[in-house]
């Protein structure tokens, strides 16, 4: 594997080994030296032209545990605000020796573009392009369910596990590369929003969907939900009447909880808009998974980060 | 191809037994005793010798037995494409002031030892580490070299040797094939 710029880029079985590695991975945060020397000499830079805090962070410290030298590029401050392009501020940075780029971009592609293009040769990791993927993000969020529900989860696929993905599907990087990854490794599906949010292409490769959150809750038997995140930033037009008439609709509160079952799962990628998609009942409820997804977030990104520069030039 | 099978299932039981009964008496019973199998067959065998001392000695086998992983620690990580990761448990969770013996299947050129040696650097400072294979088969790359050995096998360099071990494989056996 030299990239990961897409939940389509791995098949059930290459899943299933990422997720492995990234619960063995989980043994270094307990140790005395919390370090692996596996990628001493390599140079990783997270190039972020969209702010962040999880994803980078974790990218970050994962990188130093496996021992890796880390630069951090944010596009504010940098040569970029002088109207750089993408693929000089790539090359400057391959110019400094950059074994793998972690790009989060907001034009969908960015990633794709930066693997492809023939400008790097360095593996590149998507952390998010604009509202196309954010495979990492599926990666843990795949790894916290697996942990939840299986008491031995190595090997262990998904399948079966019914998933509700709730709110802004139409902007939502998070909500595509789960979609893939959750049905590789053998979810079922479901997505849930208002009707402006929803867009066909994405709930013809459902197994369901509905514009309604009580229904879903009534109809599916949910074992997870997924909330997402508003995202007010992308939104160009009016998608929804008011942020109170969303919140009553189609937030998750400690009503809709009450009737899910009794060990579904609350997941969501953050940052939370509290009170509006997702209120304090559920997020900090005993079955949310909210704090388990941040602290996986370090393991599955080692695991990411190993698969894609540990190996030799034999493997692709 | 030829092969020759070079020892059997009581050999290979016969050859376990001592080395548990000579960690003993070097060690003077198992106070501090940590066996650490190296995956995949270092486990079983240092499950097989952990067997035999828990018959001679009251041993509490969550202090006594683990396994360490080196595929993170290897220095041909480049040279290959991507290894998977195995499993470690680090009995009691450190190794401080422990008298630790890796457990492998062949010892050959030394270098998966050097990585173990690394590894066990992370989880603390023994207070000793020692070696234990089933076969030693020289060659050895680096200044490293076994306290408890099975058989002594002299092999050429572009022979191989293949340990089976029942856990694993259908059969007990070693096997040299060149």
């Amino acid at each position: 594997m030299k990239h990961l710029l897409s939940a389509a880029d791995l098949d059930r079985h290459s899943a299933i080994e990422l997720l492995d590695i990234a619960s063995e991975m989980s043994g270094v945060n307990e140790r005395e030296i919390k370090k692996l020397p596996t990628l001493r000499g390599k140079t990783v830079v997270n190039l972020f032209f969209e702010d962040s805090t999880r994803t980078r962070i974790s990218f970050e410290v994962a990188a130093k545990r496996l021992s890796a030298d880390v630069i951090n590029f944010s596009a504010k401050g940098s040569s970029v605000s002088k109207g750089e392009s993408l693929k000089d501020t790539a090359q400057t940075l391959e110019a400094m020796g950059a074994d793998a780029v972690v790009v989060r971009h907001h034009a969908s592609g960015a990633a794709h573009a930066l693997a492809n293009r023939g400008w790097i040769s360095a593996s590149v990791v998507n952390a998010g392009d604009g509202t196309h993927e954010h495979p990492s993000q599926a990666l843990l969020d795949a790894y916290s369910l697996r942990e939840a529900i299986h008491a031995s989860p190595a090997g262990q696929s998904l399948e079966g596990l019914k998933v509700a993905i709730v709110g802004d599907i139409a902007h939502s990087r998070v909500a595509r590369s789960n979609l893939t990854l959750l049905k590789t490794l053998g979810a079922k599906v479901y997505l849930v929003g208002p009707a402006t949010l929803l867009p066909g292409a994405l709930t013809a490769q459902a197994d369901g969907f509905s514009y309604s959150l009580d229904d879903a809750i009534e109809d599916f038997d949910l074992d997870a939900v997924m909330m997402l995140r508003v995202q007010l930033e992308r939104m160009t037009a009016s998608f929804f009447p008011s942020e109170r008439e969303y919140a009553r609709i189609w937030g998750l509160n400690g009503d809709r909880l009450s009737r899910l079952k009794s060990d579904a799962l609350i997941l969501h990628p953050g940052p939370m808009n509290r009170g509006l998609e997702i209120d304090a009942k559920a997020s900090d409820s005993k079955n949310s998974l909210v704090l388990r997804q941040v602290a996986n977030g370090v393991n599955m990104r080692m695991a990411v980060l190993y698969k894609l520069l540990a190996g030799g030039s034999i493997n692709d | 191809m030829v092969s020759r099978t070079v020892l059997g299932t009581s050999d290979i039981d016969r050859a376990v037994t001592r080395i548990a009964h000579e960690i003993l008496e070097s060690n003077h019973g198992t106070s501090n005793l940590v066996l650490l199998g190296i995956p995949t067959r270092g486990v079983i065998l240092a499950n097989r010798i952990f067997e035999v001392i828990s018959k001679n000695e009251t041993v509490d086998i969550e202090q006594c037995l683990g396994q360490l992983d080196i595929t993170m620690y290897r220095d041909d990580l480049n040279q290959q494409p991507t290894r998977s990761v195995g499993h470690t448990h680090i009995p009691g969770g450190s190794l401080d002031g422990k008298i630790v013996v890796l457990v492998d299947d062949v010892l050959f050129s030394g270098r998966t030892i050097r990585a173990a040696l690394d590894a066990i650097n992370d989880f603390g400072r023994p207070k000793a580490v020692r070696l234990a294979v089933l076969i030693d088969r020289g060659h050895r790359e680096l200044p490293i070299r076994a306290d408890f050995v099975g058989k002594n096998l002299p092999t050429s360099r572009d022979e191989r040797i293949r340990v089976h071990l029942t856990e694993s494989d259908a059969d007990n056996e070693v096997v040299i094939e060149g």
